[in-house]
């Protein structure tokens, strides 16, 4: 290997790497503020990159069809809810909330959709519609449960993961999907050729990164969430409700995991099933960063983007082997760095 | 009506019959229900008991099946010799990836299998030895001395032999000394140390026994088959296997059966129906079990066997038989106190929760230790029972230094404890509850208790348990959930508990708190009986009228220090006492 193949190498690890820490700062999300081992944040990737392609072509993508289901499913589940605790009073605006959001959104990109309108303009409608999808997905499948263990959230995760993978085949199909790259150019820097296309991504990335922290650090709701990360009971004595908590964070978890899911498509060709293995990638940088720290969740994804990069090069066949396994030393680290354990219920 | 013993003789009965009069395809069925069951049942051990959770199971099955694919067919090993082979790499891979997840939060172990799983499914994939993502064919069938198992209809009879065996195996290993300690692992793990379980130890064992009845089954498919390739050892499947526990109900073992059926034969429907219902073929199933899974989840955690069993009724167990008791402590008066406190000191950063604290327990009597909310008295209590380290001083019990020791050493040495937030295992008899308690004066291991060869030392500890409960006046309760017990009732069951590791001093923490007035009374009845017959009791309590009556000395503490020491009634006149309570008179 020679330097020129090493900094390609690199290049790529990087562009990888900066798409698996918005996952892995989803997957940390997601685990502080409810304790959910978001196991499905892969499939939001790979219908990210479908929904896209879908609109690419001028075709309403199956995400509509999955979103209003969903939102019809929360509405019936909040009247439910409303009537047994006799609160029909509070109906209406839950219902506009859960139903009537979600299934304008979704007509109105269902509207937009045959007119292949630019790029730019339908990265935007692919993101507000996966960020619609991920409360929905929490109401319907997590919050029943939110009082449950870790391992009983995991586990419906894991179903979940199942049902969207279904899914997945049954609305788009088995054929994979490209979306065209935001840049065909690139340059040469000190000998070293980079493309626009990698600079766009890591440019992205970190303006979302940036966004995220200026949120978390500056805004009421964000200070919300990290309140209920630090003690869940607590929050909810000073008034924020865990409902809405978990509500909030599944949809910025959904936004992240959509945004991967943008830049993943002129990447690589992303299939139905795609997402399971990127969210895992996902899984190792957020576990590298204990799944509590953001930083190091997301130098953890950086990490395994180069070396995914570097070892399929060398070894390609064991590409996924070296990936994996590389949680094991961080998780030997972890458990003779730790000097006592949890009590777990 | 049926009973338990009658429904399991016709399940075997049914199981014996179907490959005689069912057509093939339902041997076939059967065999794939007593291979997923084995898996399952590691899980339901696993996940329902012991509160841990795996899905890379179906990676232990393939390591099973492919450790006998490869020596059987590329050096003719006998394929018995084979499955001990696979069964050594087997406990040895789950042995390491439990010692470096296990001791931490829950969530690492399951994590760490996902990772573990897709690992090997890609290694299975890409060795071109083990021939690649095309598998390797022409593994011989099974014969033992001789009579070959050439007929699905003979695996079926070994499959469903093995299957068997192995519930046996659980079930006797969940009603033992080990296994007592392994349901406390949901939740109780303080309370297990405390009572001398190595909690971190169990875990891996467990999740060991859980890997090697993946690694059986793996074993007896090769040989089914004859045939291996890497598909049906992916992550996929070792969800399903995760599934079937949970569906069937993963607290009884034979949710695990029920759970194997339950899924085989729903997929068997699903992959008819659903792609005639959406008029094409896709995944579709996976959308059925996931939604199904969710629903269940939601509704019914704990799966379906909880239904089934409430058809069968229970017959109501027989008394417990008296045994010859177990080895009793060395109870030797010795001069001075029995437990020393001297200077013990704990801070957390700044704050001084105990302050040089010094006080003495001498035998045989009740000492309370009280103080205002915040004065330190449970910290107190963490110190002597070994759940807090001291920051400096000492404790020593018998004239033993015991500053330091962990819990479970504690308890050897003698000292038994209650919990201030009841920890009993609240699904678990009365009866094994206490014989919790007995832990440390038993010894039978896993291997011992699932071959009930355990059976004289644990008549001797349900005996030794049965005599604690009745000694604290709870006969009547023996067989009851310790669950279903009123509040005080429960109180009491951990006094039985603790008196069943054979204490020389027992510590209480806020026995009476939550308690209603003849609660209170009958509990205080019971220590002055334990007293008369020469127990020592150290009380940490706030409440005064209970503790007034009841104690010998008092120990009354602010701030972290010492305030008072003296009889009770003396130290209802203390003045410092009563500002302290109080606040001050002017």
């Amino acid at each position: 290997m020679d330097l020129s193949i090493a900094a390609l190498l690199a290049q790529d690890g990087i562009t990888n790497g900066a798409i698996y820490a918005l996952l892995a700062l989803a997957l940390v999300l997601v685990f502080t503020v409810t304790r959910i081992v978001w196991i499905p944040a892969g499939e939001f990737v790979a219908w990210g990159t479908l929904t896209l392609a879908g609109l690419q072509t001028g075709v309403a993508p199956g995400t509509l069809k999955v979103l209003v289901g969903m939102a019809v499913i929360a509405g019936l589940m909040e009247a439910w809810g409303c009537v047994r605790r006799g609160q029909a009073g509070r109906l209406p605006r839950r219902l506009a909330a859960w139903t009537g959001v979600p299934v304008v959104v979704a007509a109105l990109v269902w509207w937009l959709a045959p007119m292949q309108l630019p790029l730019p303009v339908q990265v935007l409608l692919t993101l507000v519609t996966m960020t619609t999808l991920g409360p929905l997905l929490y109401r319907v499948a997590y919050q029943p449960l939110a009082e449950a263990s870790v391992l009983v959230l995991l586990i419906v995760s894991v179903a979940l993961h199942f049902t969207l993978v279904g899914l997945g085949l049954w609305f788009f199909g088995a054929e994979g999907s490209r979306t065209p790259a935001f840049s065909s150019t690139s340059f040469t820097l000190g000998g070293v050729n980079i493309s626009v296309q990698s600079l766009l991504v890591v440019a992205s990335s970190l303006a979302l990164i940036g966004a995220l922290a200026l949120f978390f650090g500056r805004t009421l709701y964000g200070k919300a969430l990290r309140a209920t990360a630090v003690n869940r009971a607590g929050a909810r004595l000073v008034g924020i409700s865990p409902d809405f908590a978990g509500a909030l964070t599944f949809a910025l978890a959904a936004l992240l995991c959509g945004f991967s899911g943008v830049l993943i498509g002129p990447i690589t060709t992303v299939y139905y099933d795609s997402g399971f293995l990127v969210g895992l990638k996902g899984f190792v940088g957020a576990i590298i960063g204990g799944l509590s720290s953001y930083p190091i969740a997301a130098a953890g994804a950086l990490l395994v983007g180069l070396i995914e990069s570097f070892s399929s090069f060398w070894a390609s066949a064991f590409k996924e082997v070296i990936v994996f396994t590389l949680i094991i030393p961080v998780l030997l680290w972890r458990s003779l760095t730790t000097t006592h354990h949890e009590e777990d219920e | 009506m049926l009973g338990s013993r009658a429904a399991f003789a016709l399940f075997v009965a049914v199981l014996a019959v179907v490959p005689q009069v069912a057509p093939a395809f339902w041997v076939t069925l059967g065999n794939y229900i007593g291979l997923y069951s084995i898996v399952a049942l590691g899980l339901v051990l696993l996940t329902g008991v012991a509160g841990q959770t795996s899905f890379g199971q179906a990676a232990f099955v393939g390591l099973g099946a492919y450790t006998t694919a490869y020596l059987t067919t590329k050096y003719g090993t006998s394929p018995w010799l084979a499955l001990a082979i696979g069964m050594v790499i087997t406990a040895a891979v789950a042995l390491f990836l439990g010692f470096i997840t296990l001791r931490m939060k829950g969530h690492y172990l399951p994590l760490a299998t996902i990772a573990w799983g897709i690992s090997l499914f890609y290694v299975f994939g890409n060795l071109e030895m083990l021939g690649g993502h095309t598998g390797m064919s022409g593994i011989p069938a099974l014969s033992f001395a001789g009579f070959e198992l050439k007929s699905e209809n003979r695996y079926y009879y070994l499959i469903w032999a093995i299957t068997l065996a192995s519930l046996w195996a659980t079930n006797n290993l969940l009603d033992s000394r080990p296994g007592r300690a392994i349901r406390a692992l949901k939740g109780r793990l303080e309370m297990a140390e405390a009572f001398g379980v190595n909690a971190a130890r169990l875990k891996i064992v467990v999740f060991v026994y859980a890997a090697l009845l993946a690694c059986i089954s793996g074993w007896l498919y090769a040989h089914l088959q004859r045939f291996v390739n890497p598909t049906p050892f992916f992550i996929t499947q070792g969800i399903e296997y995760l599934f079937m526990a949970v569906v069937g109900g993963a607290g009884s073992v034979w949710g695990a059966v029920l759970g194997a059926t339950v899924i085989t034969l729903l997929k068997q429907v699903l992959q008819d129906v659903l792609p005639w219902m959406f008029g094409r073929s896709g995944n579709f199933e996976l959308i059925v079990f996931g939604i199904l899974m969710i629903l269940l989840l939601q509704f019914a955690r704990d799966g379906l066997w909880p239904w089934i069993e409430r058809i069968i009724p229970r017959r109501m167990p027989p008394p417990v038989p008296p045994a010859e008791p177990l080895p009793a402590r060395d109870r030797a008066t010795r001069a001075g106190p029995l437990l020393e406190v001297r200077k013990a000191r704990k801070q957390f950063g700044g704050l001084v929760a105990v302050n040089d604290l010094s006080f003495e327990i001498r035998p045989g009597e009740i000492l309370g230790l009280i103080g205002p909310n915040g004065a330190g008295k449970s910290t107190t209590f963490s110190l002597i029972s070994g759940a807090a380290a001291l920051t400096s001083g000492d404790i020593r019990f018998r004239g033993e230094s015991i500053g330091g020791a962990p819990p479970y050493e504690i308890a050897r040495l003698g000292i038994g404890r209650t919990f201030q937030h009841v920890k009993l295992i609240p699904q678990m008899t009365v009866l094994d509850n206490v014989a919790l308690g007995a832990y440390l004066r038993g010894g039978s291991g896993i291997v011992r208790a699932a071959l009930a060869l355990d059976g004289a030392e644990e008549a001797r500890i349900k005996a030794e348990a049965a005599r604690a409960i009745a000694r604290v006046g709870l006969a009547d309760h023996t067989f009851d959930a310790a669950g279903s017990l009123p509040l005080g009732k429960q109180r009491i069951v951990e006094i039985a508990r603790a008196l069943a590791a054979d204490p020389m001093l027992l510590l209480l923490d806020e026995p009476a708190a939550g308690l209603r007035f003849l609660e209170k009374q009958e509990l205080a009845a019971l220590l002055r009986s334990l007293k008369a017959d020469g127990m020592t009791v150290l009380l940490v309590e706030h409440d005064m009228d209970f503790v007034m009556g009841l104690t010998d000395r008092l120990v009354v503490m602010d701030f972290g220090e010492k305030l008072a020491e003296g009889q009770p009634a003396d130290i209802q006149k203390n003045a410092a006492v009563l500002e302290a309570y109080l606040g001050s008179v002017v």
